[in-house]
């Protein structure tokens, strides 16, 4: 069995006892991206040079007998979202990409002094609007399970790259499903955080009351292990909560018990494929026979979720993207071409409106151009009542939901898709399809929830099927334990895609 | 007033750039006049990723001028995005507060001091924060030119404070901004430099035109750029009658155009229409997600209330009433700032004397201070020093005529009001002794005791004149008075 087989917390542990280098599993990694990674184009960037620098700095400090992070010398791949300072930074848009942030995000700085190793950026839906990471303006990703397939989105490199064994840990970020939709349909563990948990300071904004970035593994137990590093409070994220971290990764082989499940109906009906019906049915029965007891849970305002996202979210990505307008950073049309234009079709349109015109139509894909078209209808005068404020409403009922469920129950446990992952480009053409991926994990957004996806099964056609659970705001350590003791019963996690 | 045969009707929007050491939403400097471009940081940039912080400094000194303003603080507010494209906009909206502001419903008294108008009360609909915005310098012709961009002054706090129309004409829009400034500078909360930009003014206005069948309104208009209070004065007497030939000349009334924007051109002396801006001003305001709700306990804005001190209004009242001070008087020392004030208040308490301490403060010290363009605070003389001459006009030992040049002295050379007057050789004159001077001089002078007695009091000055000569610190009105009681005793 090769180094790369096994668990983040397996190899933290060799690393430890020193029976193994950073720099040699750094380089076990590097190997597979080189092996793998033209099949599957889970990453952006590879950055080998600093990754092997950084897992040589490591070895010398563990050498040297220095203190050590929590995660000295294991290799993380990063979503291209997080701002890095003299490191390209793209949000896999045309319009960052020659953008090199001068500061890092807050979630940076936490794995440098964790001492981790950053192995590279991954691939996704362009400013994490999408939900194949086909949205990407450099390169689709594929499936590893089946590379004719999407691995789901907006964390699409994230999810893909754990699942094909090329980092063992990694990071995404959720505002509607992108952490738990990928982690599903890639077949391994992602967990989005309670709204407030992980600070946001770097992270490129989409929709900011929506926004968590979250960790990404093979194992509940290492999404643990990362999920204590991210977590804590943020002076410079005023949304971010200041309320004490528990020790994930030490609590996490306690189960819970008397667990109190509860299911929902509407996450069952029409359009849900039997088969993954089927596997999250049975991945009920397992936590059953483990104790919990299930409730049904009425989710009266949960039908409304979609409709509420896609008016709150876009709302704030119209004004979280008008900074890309070429006047500070990032892409700007060619003056020469904006001159021309406006000579050519005779306009009044000053040259600055053309400049901005002509930079965002060229800058940002159709997809990133629909919603800010969406949320600047959504907000215009006029329409703002109508769009906007009503989804406010509906966003409090939908909390209001959550909060009686967890009156009732500990975790809601229910599928996170309807269905396993599509052929790439099936679902291109209908944007009102691919926004239903979102169906069963957006609410847990809205409501600022905590959500995890597990691995719960395959399809006929050796397709993973996920299990998602969710928890009342802050309460990552049920949600947690509550995984684990499905791994622990389970095998699920341990299957791997046969790739090449 | 001339009589016009309209009413203005004025409404004003200040921004005041408050007087914090960092900006609103990050930690940069606000420090004016530095290299372009130096007090940035992620945040005030607007880079991608980066997000505010409240300064809770700046939230504390708006809701203490607030409070000066006679305004009610709501115990809940939040921050809104005015979203709009503008190169030195870098986030592409401005954080704002809209329909929740941190203060609303508040007043400011105004009267004049040379009777322009009647004493009035302008009320304020509301006062908010918001972040200041970049400074552009560029060249909009077709595509020339470059545009430069300074990005130190992006998210400098501002506090915006927006009148009810309660103006009516130019000079109580002027007074407003001076007696606005004024309250400002007594909270110390800005430096209030117009220059600089630190405090800014709008002017919404439109004329009432009376008619047969009721009051015709004219188009509003917004008039920017008004760089200084007479501008202010100014730009509105000229928008008014520019208002009132246009609708004679077209009859357009308001609701029937856009409101215009006009910039007031300062060395034209005109203002002129600026260009429409590019959409219709739909800004799509909505709550920031990026900042949480700001929540007031009673208990802080009870805390920021005890800091405002006394204000002029009240400092006027209280010099006239309780000093004895004219109206006048109070006025120009209360105008000055606190620190006249202090000034003033110390030399009444020391010298017990506060008509005479008030004339020195509103006279002589004022015109020395406004002759060597420097504020009291870097006066040399202080009150103490001040009273202590002021003592001996009052014991008389001391003629006012000769107080002047004692303290052209002692600002010199720092001596006290004594030793100067010694070192002068000014001394009082024996009553007796100016007595038996005066005899002499009548008894000299038979020409001027004969032009007196046909009629001519002036004539004595001859005597005043010889008097001097005698003995130079003889009291001029002493020796006139004695020198006519004698004439007239003949």
């Amino acid at each position: 069995m090769s180094i790369i087989n096994k668990t983040a917390t397996e190899q933290l542990a060799l690393l430890q006892s020193r029976e193994i280098t950073s720099v040699a599993l750094t380089q076990a990694y590097l190997d597979r991206i080189n092996q793998v990674d033209p099949a599957v184009g889970a990453f952006l960037r590879v950055e080998s040079d600093t990754a092997l620098t950084q897992a040589a700095e490591v070895d010398r400090k563990r050498e040297a007998g220095e203190s050590l992070g929590k995660l000295a010398g294991l290799p993380i791949a990063i979503k291209d979202i997080l701002c890095t300072q003299n490191t390209p930074t793209t949000c896999g848009s045309k319009m960052l990409e020659n953008f090199v942030p001068p500061y890092n995000a807050t979630v940076v700085e936490k794995l440098f002094s964790a001492d981790a190793v950053i192995l590279g950026r991954t691939n996704m839906d362009e400013f994490a609007m999408g939900s194949s990471t086909e949205n990407s303006a450099y390169h689709p990703t594929q499936n590893p399970w089946d590379t004719s397939r999407i691995p789901g989105g907006s964390s699409g490199g994230a999810a893909a790259c754990i699942a094909a064994d090329m980092a063992p840990l990694s990071i995404g970020t959720d505002t509607g499903g992108s952490i738990r939709q990928p982690a599903a349909l890639c077949g391994c563990v992602g967990l989005k955080p309670t709204y407030g948990r992980v600070s946001r300071y770097g992270l490129i904004a989409f929709a900011s009351s929506l926004d968590q970035i979250g960790p990404l593994a093979r194992t509940v137990e290492d999404t643990a292990l990362l999920m204590e590093v991210l977590a804590g409070h943020d002076s410079l994220d005023s949304t971010s909560v200041d309320t004490p971290v528990p020790p994930y990764s030490e609590t996490v082989h306690q189960p819970l018990q008397n667990l109190r499940l509860g299911v929902v109906e509407q996450h069952f009906g029409k359009g849900i494929d039997p088969e993954i019906e089927g596997a999250v049915k049975q991945a009920i029965a397992t936590y059953q026979s483990l104790g919990a007891t299930i409730k049904n849970l009425e989710m009266p305002h949960a039908d409304y979720g979609i409709a509420t996202y896609y008016i709150i979210a876009p709302c704030e990505a119209s004004s979280n993207l008008a900074r890309y307008d070429g006047a500070h950073y990032g892409y700007r049309a060619d003056q020469a071409e904006v001159a021309a234009e406006l000579a050519e079709d005779g306009s009044d349109e000053g040259p600055l409106v053309r400049m901005y015109r002509k930079t965002r139509s060229e800058g940002f894909g159709s997809e990133v151009q629909r919603r800010i078209m969406l949320g600047t209808y959504a907000l215009s005068e006029g329409y703002y009542d109508a769009f906007y404020l009503k989804a406010l409403k509906v966003r409090r009922l939908i909390r209001q939901d959550y909060d009686n469920a967890f009156e009732q129950v500990d975790l809601i446990i229910g599928p996170v898709t309807a269905n396993p992952a599509f052929v790439k480009g099936e679902k291109t053409s209908d944007p009102m399809t691919m926004y239903l991926e979102d169906l069963y994990t957006v609410t847990a957004n809205l409501a600022g929830v905590a959500g995890i996806s597990l691995p719960c099964g395959l399809t006929k056609n050796g397709l993973p099927i996920g299990l998602q659970l969710q928890a009342a705001a802050f309460q990552e350590e049920k949600l947690l334990r509550a995984a684990q003791m499905f791994q622990h019963a389970t095998d699920f996690h341990l299957r791997r895609p046969e790739l090449l | 007033m001339n009589e016009t045969p309209y009413e203005i009707v004025i409404g004003l929007e200040v921004h005041v750039q408050l007087k914090t050491n960092t900006k609103l939403f990050c930690r940069c400097s606000t420090k004016f006049g530095n290299p372009p471009n130096t007090q940035t940081c992620p945040v005030c940039l607007g880079l991608p990723g980066a997000l505010p912080v409240m300064n809770k400094k700046a939230y504390f000194l708006g809701m203490k001028t607030a409070l000066a303003l006679n305004c009610s603080i709501p115990k809940f507010t939040k921050w809104d995005r005015k979203n709009y494209f503008y190169p030195d906009l870098p986030k592409g909206y401005q954080t704002s507060q809209f329909d929740l502001p941190m203060s609303e419903e508040g007043y400011l008294d105004i009267k004049s001091t040379n009777d322009e108008f009647e004493p009035r009360r302008v009320r304020i609909i509301r006062a908010h924060l918001e972040e200041d915005a970049g400074k552009s310098i560029h060249d909009e012709a077709a595509g020339k030119g470059d545009s430069r961009i300074d990005l130190n002054r992006t998210g400098t706090p501002l506090l915006e404070i927006v009148s009810y129309p309660d103006m009516r004409n130019a000079a109580e829009a002027k007074t407003y901004m001076q007696e606005l400034r004024l309250l400002l500078t007594y909270l110390d909360v800005s430096d209030c430099n117009m220059q600089e930009g630190s405090l800014r003014c709008d002017a919404n206005v439109n004329l009432h035109i009376p008619a047969d069948n009721g009051v015709i309104a004219t188009p509003i208009v917004e008039i920017k750029n008004m760089n200084s209070f007479r501008s202010v004065e100014r730009g509105i007497a000229y928008e008014a009658k520019r208002q009132y030939n246009v609708w004679q000349e077209t009859g357009k009334v308001l609701g029937e155009l856009p409101k215009q924007t006009r910039g007031w051109d300062d060395s034209a002396q005109v203002t002129r229409a600026q260009r429409e801006k590019e959409e219709s001003a739909d800004y799509r305001y909505f709550p920031c997600p990026d900042l949480v709700p700001v929540i007031v306990t009673d208990q802080q804005i009870e805390e920021v209330g005890r800091d405002i001190g006394e204000l002029p209004a009240a400092l006027r009242e209280r010099l006239e009433t309780e000093f004895g001070l004219t109206t006048y008087t109070s006025d120009v020392i209360v105008n000055q700032g606190r620190g006249l004030v202090d000034y003033f208040l110390e030399l009444a308490e020391a010298s017990g004397d506060n008509k005479l301490a008030g004339n020195w403060v509103q006279g002589e010290v004022l015109r020395i201070l406004n002759e060597q363009e420097i504020s009291i605070d870097t006066f040399k003389l202080s009150a103490a020093q001040l009273a202590e001459m002021l003592k001996l006009i009052q014991s008389g030992d001391l003629d006012s005529s000769k107080a002047k040049d004692v303290l052209a002295v002692m600002l010199d050379s720092g001596k006290s009001a004594a030793e100067i007057v010694k070192e002068l050789g000014i001394e009082k004159v024996d009553e007796g002794d100016l007595e038996d001077l005066c005899k002499m001089l009548v008894e000299r002078n038979p020409r001027v005791v004969d032009d007196v007695r046909g009629g001519n009091e002036k004539a004595v000055g001859a005597l005043i004149g010889q008097a001097k000569k005698e003995n130079p610190n003889v009291n001029p009105g002493q020796v006139r008075q004695i020198c006519l009681n004698i004439i007239n005793d003949i």
